[in-house]
């Protein structure tokens, strides 16, 4: 019976889809990454490893990339998941209208990283943005910067704006986790004499660890994808401070060199395929223990 | 309640009432300046205007080509979410029924798609051949296909809490597998369904990169990139680029706002078991 009534069929269109606009491209470019593709000529020859060469060559400014990737993608986890959880635990007990707070802090994550963008690049102008006007109002006017075009400070706005956004959704997540422990646990420690950072530390952090799991998961899928944040806000600038994999791959794509492009979404793809498949294994492993 | 107690909670709600007015203000500020007059916006700030200058709005729809941009994004979000629900719930379906090593297998297969990244330079010769570059369904497919492993995901979860003896009933009075699908399990899977269909919206909607790529001309392209474009050609008229934000992002917020139950409940799925 379950053959007939759970026909192959059913699974084809999305199945189909998936494959030919995701997989085959992905193929594809494991194949292209090894030529001298590009939009001048209809021509492609094998070349070898020759974009990889060039990729990881400190000539060019492709590692200065992937190492802007990296310190993006750790510095968002750590400070979403810090943030994130001190939200969490804030909101969960003794906040009036807890609802309504939920639903503010997440509003960030749900506007367009564009849109954000485009309003994060007034708030953040020299001359009459938000942030140094309020600074020269309070006269702290040696602190005002030039946040997104001095080369000490334009990553770490970026990373800013892209925290900013994104904690509300790391706390949501969290907090589903912290109402899903039970009260007993807490209630035993009490009666034990226990602090509360105590309680934190052997009851809210271990029981919380799946859920931490998660966030941390998709904090790091997220993070080596970016690519509108940076874009809207400095487009790789100053210079090329700022760059990261996916703007260097859109720069690629403008110059026409696909070869190059491609052997960087390569990359990418080989690091992502790895990782995703440990999240695959993790997801699915707790859903049958589950 | 002890002294010390209290002064807790009432510190807790300040700082909460803080960060919660930290994660409105940019916005805000946006609905502030759009009712602005242009010199009166040349520097954004809080100062309340000296009239409303509602005409802004007009101005926007009009100028920022708006009408077009909001209709094709409410055509690319909304057919590509309800195609992606129809094609995720079969699949998800067959997949959670009858797990046979094949399977499993293509549910892993599947959900592995929510980490790869997109090629978008062999993207191009794929929408070549199949001749959906630079058209509107091709653009609905490729949100469809970016939504499909995570809508598997979300909808394979709840399929395994819908009882198998509801398809045994239905087995034995006579239902096909097609009409047990749309007319008994369909029906239940309503919650996670709306879910993903809202997730899938917002998510498609924010999207600007696949139309960038894949779209040549101004007139099909959606909301984020219309409005995109508006602050290249606006950039000194901060009054009219905030009216066109407000204008961009209102959408989302009442959809954000109406449904923002079914949108924390999918977000938290799967990653937390009571």
């Amino acid at each position: 019976m379950t053959r007939r009534m759970y026909p192959f069929y059913f699974i084809v269109v999305a199945l189909g889809l998936y494959v030919v606009f995701a997989v085959v491209p992905s193929l594809m470019g494991l194949y292209l990454s090894l030529t001298d593709w590009n939009s001048f000529s209809k021509a492609v020859h094998f070349i070898g490893f020759d974009n990889f060469r060039t990729i990881f060559s400190s000539e060019e400014n492709y590692l200065h990339g992937i190492k802007n990737t990296v310190v993006f993608t750790v510095a968002t986890i750590v400070l979403k998941t810090a943030i994130g959880l001190l939200l969490a635990v804030l909101v969960n007990k003794g906040i009036r209208f807890r609802s309504f707070h939920r639903v503010i802090i997440f509003m960030p994550s749900i506007v367009p990283m564009l849109v954000v963008g485009i309003i994060f690049k007034s708030i953040f102008n020299p001359e009459y943005g938000l942030i140094n006007e309020a600074l020269r109002a309070i006269g702290l006017d040696q602190w005002t910067q030039h946040w997104l075009t001095d080369i000490q400070w334009a990553f770490k706005s970026i990373i800013a704006v892209d925290v900013w956004k994104g904690a509300g959704y790391i706390m949501v997540i969290l907090l589903a986790g912290l109402q899903a422990i039970s009260h007993s646990y807490y209630e035993a420690a009490d009666i034990d004499g226990a602090g509360a950072w105590m309680k934190f530390k052997a009851i809210t952090l271990p029981l919380l660890m799946p859920a931490l799991t998660v966030t941390t998961v998709l904090n790091l899928l997220y993070g080596l994808k970016i690519f509108d944040t940076v874009y809207v806000l400095t487009n790789g600038g100053p210079g090329y401070a700022t760059e990261v994999v996916y703007t260097q791959v859109f720069s690629q794509f403008s110059l026409g060199s696909y070869g190059v492009g491609t052997a960087l979404i390569t990359v990418l793809f080989i690091i992502m395929a790895a990782l995703g498949y440990f999240a695959v294994k993790l997801m699915s492993r707790e859903e049958q223990n589950g | 309640m002890s002294p010390n107690k209290r002064m807790k909670a009432v510190l807790s709600n300040i700082v909460i009432w803080m960060i919660s007015l930290l994660a409105v203000i940019p916005i805000l500020l946006i609905v502030v300046n759009a009712v602005k007059s242009g010199s009166e916006a040349t520097s954004m700030s809080f100062k309340l205007p000296h009239s409303f200058e509602f005409g802004n709005f007009s101005t926007v729809i009009e100028k920022g080509k708006l009408g077009q941009s909001f209709l094709n994004s409410l055509v690319y979000s909304g057919i590509a979410s309800g195609l992606c629900i129809l094609f995720s719930a079969m699949a998800a379906y067959v997949l959670s029924r009858n797990k046979s090593r094949l399977n499993r297998f293509l549910y892993l297969f599947l959900i592995l798609g929510i980490a790869l990244p997109i090629n978008y330079f062999t993207l191009i010769d794929v929408m070549k051949w199949s001749q959906l570059i630079n058209t509107r369904a091709g653009i609905i497919v490729l949100y469809m296909v970016t939504q499909i492993p995570f809508s598997v995901f979300i909808l394979y979860g709840f399929i395994g809490g819908v009882p198998k003896e509801l398809d045994e009933a239905g087995v034995i009075d006579g239902c096909g597998p097609k009409r047990l699908f749309f007319s008994i399990i369909f029906p239940m899977l309503q919650p996670a369904a709306v879910t993903v269909f809202i997730l899938s919206f917002l998510n498609t909607w924010n999207e600007f990169l696949l139309p960038l790529y894949y779209l040549n001309s101004a007139d099909k392209w959606p909301m984020t990139l219309a409005v995109y474009n508006f602050f290249g050609q606006f950039q000194q008229s901060w009054n009219l680029v905030s009216a066109d934000i407000i204008l961009t992002i209102l959408p989302v917020i009442i959809i954000y706002l109406l449904g923002q139950r079914f949108i924390i409940a999918g977000m938290t799925s799967g990653s937390v078991k009571g």
